[in-house]
């Protein structure tokens, strides 16, 4: 453990995404304290740019607070990207994990489901799912977990076909070790470390999918997103421009910061793809 | 005055590391039509000192010290570009890995083209490659030009790679283990070939190896290589012979010295193999049929209490699959595989479990062999856990065993990685001397190690075997191993067992073809290594 | 590989192809099975709700009254012959709105794509050779910093810095209204119009070809034959040409494919933002209008781009690999 983050503070990138990741989430607890009253209340004068009338980050057409939008936002973006993320973990590893130990006939038939949803476009198919679903924050984390998980059981798979055929699992066979103790201890400890770094690039594709849909007007009607701010700010982004330009900057920088750790945790976690010099040659 | 000199070299390598140096005060000479062997294990330094000579030392390893000096220049101070137009005209060079060393997306023709081109030689050069492919005697060279390297096997792109290295006739020809990668006939035919043509065109061969049996097939002279230092260099004769330095001795002593031993009277029956069949499929699909590879054919042995029983055939003959039938890693197609006069192959994976106790395995690659995330006192416990021991028992077995292996206690908290090769296998033997196992398979465990360990790993087995009477099917490639270890011999080829019988008659009348093939391809058999000193 | 070899993995892709697209309308079936309410009140949606003659019309086509498999069969008969249904709304049918607005959507995914891939590679290549230096390091970060943003609010950024400040280029549509160029004059105006709604599609994916192309680099650059290349004597410029380029390229061609559907699906967005006449602000106006025949329609189209798409990469990787085997 104390190696692993020794490794992970190497890289800069990593440090700097975990601090703004910390950031993020203190405002997700801390925005009903620092804006105690509902985002989509009439706080003042509309359109008011930054700075003025006491709106930090200016008013929106209605007179709401920019900021607290912000800040409320934040809640419904890491919820949307933590829950989704698990739920799509959960097919794929599941999936994946019995394609790539079964493999044969049961391995081909995952595989030839998972290509399917690889292939059919994502997008598109959680714009019809929620819509179809009537937009609201369980069918938004539903539909963007049935679009994320083909890679993880395309990774678990990979990983598990590669595993099974290593000697130490195949010793563990021969020890007389049942299925299960074999897959649990001998193979999913070793395929975690891809899992876990795919998952934080997860949770910022889905915080991505997430302000796309909103955006279309696809979000939860009773939540505040970062997505539906920007989508509501388009068509005067003539006249303020701060309505749009804020959120988006919260959802850059979330995803950048969820991007840069996972880099800092593939390097600490795969050291020897992260530097390929040092060894000594035969 | 020799063709090329390298003198008092030093490369150092990035601080912080094992040692400061990869090679250090390194003298060599190789004169002209003559091979010289650079021999070491892992890690000595020979195959940096063949990657200086080239230019193609990796980035962040500079040289701190010497000269290379070829036909009057020193190589150290020429400009980039002049050496650019040296490396293909003037030094060839022969890696180890032919498998990878061709780019996949060119055909062979444009690749050994390409040596002609960028070094401005542009006529007829499809003549000229052609007569190069004839020169390595390789078949169809017309057919040849248009195909890509995967179609090729590993002992032919070995000779795509010297014609390369020969194209433009080099008076330098570097060859980087250039055979190791390869099965024993072709091994061989690739020595025999470069020996052909460096006899033909009089070039110097700097050869580098880990293998003495390669270097008494091959060399005129022979540097011997420890931790980044040559400790002794002198003619193949002198130094095979009488070797003066201590490492020198030590190394050859480790050879496995091929004396056949006399079998062991047989005990009882332990194990009994009949027809044994296993086919692999592979690919197949709506437009095409797989390809079927017969990996074994109705293979047939018994095994008597006591005895060792070698397994030996080059890579692809099956002797591996055939083991892993025996302990259900791999599904039989057909046959019976009695264990005491009970039929294995029909056991359900439940009927199996108490039979797991009695045969176990030990692998080959001591770095795959180990699960890396766990403790080593974990690794070894698994077995008796698994089959209801107590822990606490259990893990004063683990210390038991691991002093039979001759490993300290401490090992039991840490983890795979802090260990090198040799003991990493010694924690595999013991993983699998945990359940008391009657029937020992050895799958090429030897194989991976460099010669010095390799000689303790043999000798450990050899004392575990005896002391708890072990019975033991023992899969190697190597049959100096073989015949070191081994009581009775199967051969195997294409998945077939051509050849059954007692270790002394194998090597001293063979009877088949193929058998007669493979000890005559052994490197260097006509040399036999010196008594051991002590 | 040989013509016979290449035609027998052509028709197996096809094939595959083939079984996707039959995947995607029993997938649409099942949906619209699934959804609250009968199938017509779904796809009729508002559209349609007030309308009792057009319900029944739905419920007449969709077979309603018959069993599960021959409504299957029915719905199956109609998408693959390209009946895609009806528009109450817009009072035509789905194929033709989306025939008329398929070739805008084309021309903006073809250029984003050629931009991003151009850009792409030739940013990894110039980063891979310059590891670790400033440029390297700039060239992450932009990549980075692309793969981290919104496509939508990148188009947005662009709208304002580029229409709004500097009124260089158009925001809107993809012609200009009323001037009724033809000829060159018209082909100018409408590249001027797609300069915009193209890099913002084609910026992200130039972020992400040039992560790939500069790993894809670095790796084949470690390569054995790379260093025989070097071993005999092929200058430096031709070992990164001939060598490792050609063989970094195979899994930004095997990612470009994957990455299809994610083209398509950012054409939606982008096309929303600039107001482009494609197939994707025609899903924004029927979503706007809860017409779902018409989303459903658009998403079988994009469905079948995607599988269009992934045949000719699988045709290109043939081309380049010798090796491609039918798996």
């Amino acid at each position: 453990m104390a190696e692993f983050w020794r490794r992970f503070r190497r890289n800069l990138g990593a440090v700097i995404g975990l601090a703004i990741l910390a950031l993020i989430g203190l405002t997700a607890i801390l925005a009903p304290v620092l804006f105690p009253f509902s985002p989509w209340e009439m706080r003042g004068i509309p359109f008011m740019p930054p700075g003025e009338a006491g709106f930090l980050l200016g008013s929106d057409s209605l007179g709401r607070d920019v900021a607290a939008g912000i800040a409320h936002g934040t809640y419904v973006s890491l919820l949307v990207g933590g829950v989704s993320t698990a739920a799509a973990l959960a097919i794929g590893i599941t999936l994946g994990a019995v394609a790539g130990y079964a493999a044969g006939r049961v391995d081909d038939a995952i595989m030839r489901f998972t290509e399917f949803f690889q292939t059919i476009p994502s997008f598109v198919l959680a714009v019809v799912l929620v819509a179809i679903f009537t937009p609201s924050i369980s069918s938004i984390v539903i539909a963007i977990a049935i679009v994320s998980w083909p890679p993880v059981t395309r990774v678990v798979r990979a990983e598990f076909l590669s595993l099974r055929s290593r000697e130490f699992v195949q010793a563990a066979e021969v020890l007389g070790r049942s299925r299960i103790a074999i897959i649990l201890t001998e193979i999913l400890p070793n395929a975690l470390s891809p899992i876990i770094v795919l998952s934080s690039l997860m949770v910022a594709t889905a915080i991505l999918l997430e302000s796309a849909l909103s955006f279309l007007g696809l979000g939860d009607p009773n939540l505040m997103s970062w997505g539906f701010m920007i989508g509501s700010g388009r068509s005067v982004i003539r006249l303020a421009w701060w309505m749009s330009v804020f959120p988006g900057i919260a959802i850059f920088l979330t995803v950048l910061a969820l991007n840069l750790v996972g880099e800092g945790l593939n390097d600490a976690l795969n050291p020897r793809l992260a530097r390929r010099r040092g060894a000594l040659p035969a | 005055m020799s063709l090329l000199a390298i003198e008092g070299l030093t490369i150092a390598l990035p601080p912080g590391g094992e040692r400061a140096h990869a090679i250090e005060d390194v003298s060599l000479a190789l004169d002209p039509g003559e091979i010289l062997c650079v021999v070491g294990e892992s890690g000595s330094g020979k195959s940096m000192t063949a990657s200086a000579v080239m230019g193609l030392v990796p980035e962040g390893l500079p040289v701190v010290a010497g000269r290379i000096v070829f036909e009057g220049t020193d190589l150290l101070r020429l400009p980039p570009e002049d050496m650019r137009e040296l490396r293909g005209r003037r030094l060839g060079m022969v890696f180890q890995e032919p498998m990878t060393a061709l780019n996949p997306l060119m055909t062979v023709g444009e690749q050994i083209a390409e040596v002609f081109r960028v070094h401005g030689e542009t006529g007829d050069v499809r003549g000229r490659v052609l007569r190069l492919l004839e020169d390595v005697r390789l078949p169809d060279p017309p057919a040849l030009l248009g195909a890509y390297p995967f179609r090729l096997s590993g002992g032919q792109r070995q000779r795509v790679m010297i014609a390369m290295a020969l194209a433009l006739g080099p008076s330098v020809l570097i060859a980087d283990e250039p055979t190791t990668a390869l099965d024993v006939t072709t091994q061989m035919q690739i020595l025999r070939l470069i020996r052909q043509l460096q006899q033909d065109k009089g070039t110097g061969v700097l050869f580098i190896t880990h293998d003495f049996g390669v270097v008494a097939e091959i060399a005129d002279r022979v540097a011997v290589m420890q931790r980044g230092r040559v400790v002794e260099q002198g003619p193949a004769g002198r130094v095979l012979n009488a070797p003066e330095h201590p490492y020198t001795r030590a190394l050859i002593d480790a050879v496995p010295h091929g004396r056949a031993r006399a079998a062991a009277t047989g005990g009882g029956e332990v194990l009994r193999l009949q027809a044994v069949r296993k086919t692999f499929r592979r690919g197949g699909g709506l437009f095409r049929r797989g390809t079927t590879v017969v990996a074994v054919k109705d293979a047939e042995f018994t095994l008597a209490k006591g005895e060792t029983l070698g397994l030996v055939g080059e890579s692809g003959s099956g002797k591996s699959t055939l083991a892993r039938c025996v302990v259900r890693l791999v599904e039989p197609d057909g046959g019976t595989i009695a264990f005491h006069g009970t039929d294995l192959r029909r056991l359900s994976r439940g009927a199996m479990k108490p039979y797991r106790r009695r045969i176990q395995i030990v692998f080959q690659d001591p770095y795959a062999s180990l699960n890396p995330r766990r403790k080593i006192g974990d690794i070894i416990a698994e077995g008796p856990v698994t089959h209801g021991v107590p822990r606490p028992e259990a893990m004063a077995r683990v210390r038991e065993l691991l002093r039979l292996v001759q490993l300290d206690e401490g090992a039991i908290d840490r983890y795979p990685h802090e260990f090198s090769g040799g003991q990493r296998q010694r924690i595999g033997l013991a993983r699998a001397l945990a359940l008391d196992p009657e029937l020992l398979i050895a799958d090429e465990p030897v194989s991976a190690l460099d010669v010095s360990v390799q000689a303790q790993v043999l000798a450990l087995l050899d004392d575990i075997r005896h002391r708890l009477g072990l019975t033991m099917l023992f899969i190697t490639h190597d049959l100096r191993v073989a015949a070191q270890v081994c009581d009775r011999i199967a051969v195997m080829q294409r998945g077939e067992i051509v050849e059954l019988g007692d270790t002394a008659q194998v090597f001293g009348s063979p009877r088949h073809a193929y058998t007669r093939e493979l000890l005559d391809a052994i490197p260097g058999k006509h040399w036999m290594p010196p008594a051991r000193a002590a | 590989m040989g013509a016979g070899a290449l035609a027998a993995f052509l028709a197996q892709r096809t094939v595959k192809a083939a079984f996707v697209i039959l995947g995607v309308v029993v997938f649409q079936f099942v949906l619209i099975r699934l959804a609250p309410g009968d199938p017509a009140s779904v796809i009729a949606g508002q559209s349609g709700a007030a309308d009792p003659l057009f319900m029944a019309q739905l419920r007449e086509q969709f077979g309603l009254d018959r069993p599960l498999w021959e409504q299957l069969l029915i719905y199956l008969r109609d998408i693959l012959t390209l009946d895609l249904g009806f528009s109450h709304r817009q009072q035509r049918t789905v194929a033709s709105l989306i025939g008329e607005r398929l070739p805008a959507t084309l021309l903006l995914t073809g250029a984003a794509f050629a931009f991003a891939l151009i850009g792409g590679v030739a940013l990894g290549v110039a980063a891979s050779r310059r590891v670790g230096r400033p440029a390297d390091s700039a060239i992450t970060v932009i990549a980075l910093t692309f793969y981290a943003t919104p496509i939508f609010w990148v188009g947005l950024l662009l709208v304002l810095v580029f229409s709004v400040w500097l009124e260089w280029l158009p925001s809107f549509g993809m012609f200009t209204v009323g001037a009724d160029l033809t000829g060159l004059a018209h082909a100018l105006d409408v590249a001027k119009h797609l300069i915009l709604p193209a890099l913002t599609l084609g910026l992200f994916f130039l972020a992400i070809y040039a992560r790939l192309a500069r790993a894809s680099m670095l790796e084949v650059a470690d390569q054995d034959f790379v260093r025989t290349a070097r071993a005999k004597g092929v200058p430096e410029g031709r070992i990164v040409r001939v060598h490792v380029l050609r063989n970094a390229l195979l899994p930004v061609i095997t990612f470009a494919g994957i990455q299809a559907g994610q083209l398509v699906g950012g054409s939606i967005l982008v096309e929303t933002v600039f107001a482009w006449p494609g197939i994707g602000r025609l899903a924004f106006e029927a979503l706007l209008a809860r017409d779902y025949a018409v989303l459903l329609g658009v998403f079988f189209c994009t469905a079948v781009m995607v599988v269009v798409f992934n045949l000719v990469t699988d045709l290109l990787y043939a081309v380049v690999d010798p090796r491609v085997e039918v798996a």
